[in-house]
């Protein structure tokens, strides 16, 4: 082994120098403190001997010089010693001693305690390339974390969770505790926000997550509602997911224009409703999570929810009710509700649930399986801003075309036809930009043909609390006999020099309005009215709307234009 | 005090085996450094600085029992507590002895080397 003698006393040290050389080691010696610790750094011993009383520097502060310089390295610093008080001694070890030699020298004992030391470092030695090796497999774990986060961002985007009405908390690392949390616009308004936490951590969390971000935004964009993704993302998981494997998860889906909010939850923690008032409604767990039940015993059902601008919808994942204090006691869903329940006015829920983390915890940073999300209802404001930025398809469509669709009895029940005519209009090269407003005009048609026309709902009834349940209580029992109805749309398209024309005819087999003679404007008939808002919507964006038949039909005609070459939107 | 040896032969002995040609370099080397301590005593004693002292004479009481004089080392330790309680009543007397006692352990070692 490589040694360092500090002694002042040149006949002590050339003893004990002859001595560990007979042993068969290198030695270097200092005959002062200060002399030592320049050695020291010269030669880097595996031990140094260090006597206590040294003039220039003593040994006590040339040995704790010498710990400081050695780092995580570790050099035993043995004091020689003739006979000292134990208080000597301690002083010794506080220092940062590690031993005692004392003289008169022992050859034995001195052997001895090297053969010790030597275990030791050995021990110490392969512990510190076990480290080293760990570090590095470690960096090489976050080097692909990293690379795979890119990917992953690249395929789930952060979508609308920028949006001024969303508030969240979500590590960068999140994905590989098994995180996820997705937010996009619905082409005709509204938001959907998917938070998710997969069973696992690390790589097979964040493989899991890839496809559900495809499903998601890719099936927002195209139309579908939240009732078609949830069956979608599970079974979706149900086929790439080892068994014990699965997602508990969340799906919101706020309707700014209805006034409705539906939330879906299985397995998270309890989401909650914080509205205007103060008011607390909790949308616990009812499901199983995601990718355990299969297709056909799914159940999508949604809790409906009737909410106001300034109204929050919280979502979180068990990471926040179960963070821990110093004394690792966990937080508790109680703290959750005790917090949403003492907010005051002006407060934001996100804001106050995040305060009350930290101080709970003690820690600035939230943990990495902690994620929170906060949704502001707000008011239907400008439609399609969206969709106007998506891109363009590789491939392009016909700009000339027709169809009819007919959906009939039963499938008026099960099948949402939305984003399959949208699929159809976008196709036109061009109109793929427009997708939010097309979206709209389809929905508003289809909607109003649905729940006015087949099923003789009246909107006067959602606008008081009582009625809002009556109302989408009988739109769940009509729908259970719409045996001989149907709902036609009559779809045409022609190109116009600076883009086209889309005509839309909706009919359906209701009764439709009593239209009075000479009066275009329709009147409503009982149970049967065109509630003022969408008749309102088309209006502003249509060229022209019309009602036709006996009120059971109304047709559309929507102009539109390319974007303006060379325009910026500054 | 008698009955403590000057020279501790047996660690001589074994020092001899340990520093075989050495040996003689080594006595040499202990006698002067031993002069440059006891000098460092009496400039303790004559300062009046019992911490001075103690350290001085712990140090030479080291050197003592490593080279195999116990009587000398045990002088130097009579000085050491001296200092270490503060005092130096009774110290020049004590040095008196240990100049003493050095001279004959310097003849004696001389004669062993040879």
């Amino acid at each position: 082994m490589n040694l360092l003698i500090a002694e002042d006393s040149d006949g002590d040290r050339m003893i004990l120098a002859t001595l560990l050389r007979r042993l068969g080691h290198q030695v270097h010696e200092a005959s002062n403190g200060l002399e030592a610790v320049a050695v020291f750094v010269k030669t880097e011993p595996d031990i140094v001997f260090m006597d206590a009383l040294m003039p220039t520097m003593s040994g006590m502060d040339a040995a704790r010089r010498i710990k400081e310089l050695s780092g995580t390295r570790f050099v035993p610093v043995v004091f020689i010693t003739s006979l000292a008080s134990e208080r000597e001694q301690a002083r010794c070890l506080e220092a940062g001693g590690d031993d005692f030699l004392l003289k008169p020298y022992s050859r034995v004992i001195l052997e001895a305690k090297i053969n010790a030391y030597s275990r030791v470092l050995a021990l110490q030695h392969s512990v510190v390339q076990q480290r080293n090796q760990i570090r590095q497999q470690n960096e090489q774990m976050l080097a692909e974390q990293r690379m795979a986060r890119r990917v992953f961002d690249n395929v789930a985007h952060t979508g609308c969770l920028d949006a001024a009405n969303i508030r969240y908390h979500a590590s960068p690392l999140s994905i590989f505790n098994g995180d996820v949390l997705f937010a996009a616009e619905r082409p005709g308004g509204g938001t959907l926000i998917f938070l998710g936490d997969f069973t696992g951590h690390g790589l097979p969390a964040a493989i899991g997550a890839m496809p559900i971000a495809e499903v998601f935004y890719g099936m927002v964009a195209k139309g579908f509602g939240a009732i078609d993704l949830l069956a979608e993302i599970n079974k979706k998981l149900g086929n790439i997911l080892p068994v014990g494997m699965f997602c508990c998860g969340a799906l919101v889906e706020t309707d700014g224009a209805r006034g409705t909010t539906r939330v879906w939850n299985g397995g998270l923690p309890d989401g909650w409703l914080v509205r205007n008032d103060g008011e607390l409604v909790a949308v616990p767990s009812r499901h199983l999570p995601l990718g355990v039940q299969p297709p056909e015993r799914f159940d999508a059902t949604m809790e409906l929810l009737n909410t106001a601008p300034d109204d929050y919808v919280v979502l979180m994942t068990d990471g926040f009710p179960e963070s821990c204090d110093a004394q690792g006691e966990s937080l508790g869903e109680d703290a959750v509700r005790q917090v949403l329940s003492e907010l005051q006015h002006d407060d934001h829920p996100f804001e106050a649930l995040m305060a009350r983390l930290q101080a709970f915890t003690g820690h600035p940073d939230p943990a990495d399986d902690i994620t929170l999300c906060c949704l502001k209802i707000v008011a239907q404001g400008a439609i399609a801003d969206v969709a106007e930025s998506a891109p363009e398809s590789a491939l392009t469509g016909p700009g000339s075309w027709h169809c009819v669709y007919e959906l009939r009895d039963q499938a008026l029940a099960d099948f949402n036809p939305l984003p399959l005519l949208l699929h159809i209009c976008t196709e036109v090269p061009g109109l793929r930009r427009r997708s939010g407003e097309v979206f709209t005009l389809l929905s508003e048609l289809y909607s109003n043909a649905l729940e006015h026309g087949v099923l003789k709902l009246s909107s006067e009834w959602k606008k008081s609390a009582k009625g809002f349940s009556l109302y989408y209580e009988e739109r769940t029992r009509r729908l259970s006999d719409t045996q001989g109805h149907y709902i036609r749309f009559t779809l045409d398209h022609e190109p116009l020099s600076e883009g086209g024309r889309l005509k839309i005819r909706c009919e359906d087999s209701g009764q439709g309005f009593d239209m009075g003679e000479g009066n275009d404007s329709p009147r409503p008939i009982a149970g049967k009215e065109y509630h003022g808002r969408g008749m309102g919507i088309l209006k502003r964006m249509a060229r022209a709307v019309s009602v036709c038949g006996s009120g059971n039909c109304v047709e559309i005609v929507y102009d539109w234009e390319f974007p303006m070459q060379g325009c910026t939107s500054q | 005090m008698s009955d403590i040896p000057r020279l501790d032969e047996e660690a001589l002995a074994e020092l001899q085996d340990v520093m075989e040609d050495e040996f003689d370099v080594l006595i040499e080397t202990y006698l002067a450094d031993s002069r440059t301590r006891i000098s460092g005593l009496k400039e303790a004693i004559a300062e009046g600085d019992p911490e001075h002292l103690r350290k001085a004479a712990h140090s030479l009481k080291g050197s003592c029992t490593n080279i195999g004089v116990p009587k000398l080392g045990n002088l130097c330790f009579e000085l050491e507590v001296l200092g270490r309680e503060g005092r130096l009543d009774g110290a020049e007397a004590i040095m008196a002895a240990i100049e003493q006692e050095f001279e004959e352990v310097k003849r004696q070692l001389e004669r062993f080397s040879q």
